[in-house]
């Protein structure tokens, strides 16, 4: 969070809403630790990181989703034998990611 | 004002500002559960903000993250309704915001600049202390956060007791004369890491001194001398590299060489 305060500020100067995604758990190997931040503007840029590079892209997608209407929710990325988990860690590990608006 | 900044945002305004003073603060959220995105943020010192819509639950996750900011640690938890162990209807996210962990680096010699900056990298807070005011300079260490002009162990005895286990003390001088009174007030205090540069020599001598002034073995223990892993750093910079590196295998547990363990040349 420490780290992406600065790109929050300046978009929420900006008059931009806000959605923070924080990394709540983590099962086996995992890049980013409970905490990891990410926030995404409503335009799309986006500050932080909750992975190596390997869901940011789905976060982002989660994110406006977010900031469009949908409820605020725990989102799962990793490995799995369904063939929905398009998106996983090349780690191998499961993370899971609370999502919601900046409306705090 | 604009629609965006009229909307209430307390809680993230607080934590916010606590962040930026480096003030320890938690932020609990319920993540799954009857309100979702209910928040609490509790610090040591001022009145809970928020709830987390139960006044059972928030006293009992209060007590839960205190503890976990002190510890400096965030994760899951889970309750009942009304905070009651051992139930699952409630999950929350504490995220523990601790100060950053400090550096004092003694010697303002030319390994100073170089370990300052690796330690900025990690999120330290970096302090720089040397008695003599020609070469502990701002100018000379832009990246230190604070630079004090005394004797390394003068600072120690003032402010040492503020120390904890993620906290690390570097001594650089290699001169027994600054090292020997710094090693034996950093040992009185719960500082997480203490080297100290020098050669093998240097290091035997100065182990010899500390006995002489009463410090036991088991406390020497404490002291890792010559300082560094064993991975053959030769510049300035991968000096820094090999401190941090032992700093973090020793937070971990996980074995890796340190030049105190190992014998031989150090550089080779």
């Amino acid at each position: 969070m420490r780290e992406i305060l600065d790109d929050i500020e300046r978009w929420r100067a900006a008059g931009k809403r806000v959605a923070v995604a924080r990394v709540i758990d983590v099962d086996g190997s995992g890049p980013r630790l409970p905490g990891a931040a990410m926030a995404v503007s409503d335009d799309g840029e986006v500050a932080g990181s909750v992975s190596g590079g390997c869901v940011e892209g789905a976060v982002v997608t989660e994110a406006l989703a977010i900031l469009e209407g949908a409820e605020r929710r725990i989102v799962t990325f990793g490995y799995s034998d369904d063939e929905a988990f398009a998106v996983g860690l090349t780690c191998g590990g499961t993370v899971h990611l609370f999502i919601e608006p900046l409306d705090w | 004002m604009d629609a965006a900044s009229a909307d209430a945002t307390p809680i993230y305004e607080a934590l916010r500002d606590l962040i930026r003073a480096e003030q320890p603060v938690a932020l609990v959220s319920v993540v799954d559960g009857p309100h979702v995105g209910a928040k609490l943020l509790l610090t040591p010192d001022a009145e809970p903000l928020g709830t987390l819509g139960d006044g059972d639950l928030d006293r009992v996750v209060t007590r839960d993250a205190m503890g976990e900011l002190d510890a400096g640690r965030s994760g899951m938890r889970h309750y009942g309704p009304k905070g009651q162990a051992g139930e699952t209807a409630v999950s929350a996210f504490i995220e523990s915001f601790a100060p950053p962990p400090e550096m004092w680096i003694f010697g303002a010699v030319d390994f100073t600049a170089a370990l300052a900056n690796v330690a900025k990298v990690l999120g330290y807070r970096v302090v720089v202390c040397d008695a003599r005011p020609v070469f502990a300079t701002a100018r000379r260490f832009p990246m230190a956060d604070e630079i004090v002009i005394d004797w390394p162990n003068r600072l120690v005895d003032a402010r040492g007791s503020g120390l904890g286990p993620r906290d690390a003390i570097c001594m650089l001088t290699h001169d027994a004369k600054f090292d020997v009174p710094a090693i034996v007030a950093a040992l009185a205090t719960d500082v997480g890491y203490i080297g100290a540069l020098g050669s093998r020599r240097t290091d035997t001598d100065r182990r010899q001194r500390l006995r002489d002034e009463g410090v036991t073995d088991s406390q020497l223990d404490r002291v890792m001398g010559p300082i560094g892993l064993d991975i053959g750093a030769r510049t300035p910079e991968e000096t820094a590299i090999s401190i941090l590196a032992e700093i973090i295998a020793l937070r971990t547990g996980r074995p890796a060489p340190s030049l105190r363990d190992s014998h031989g040349d150090i550089h080779r």
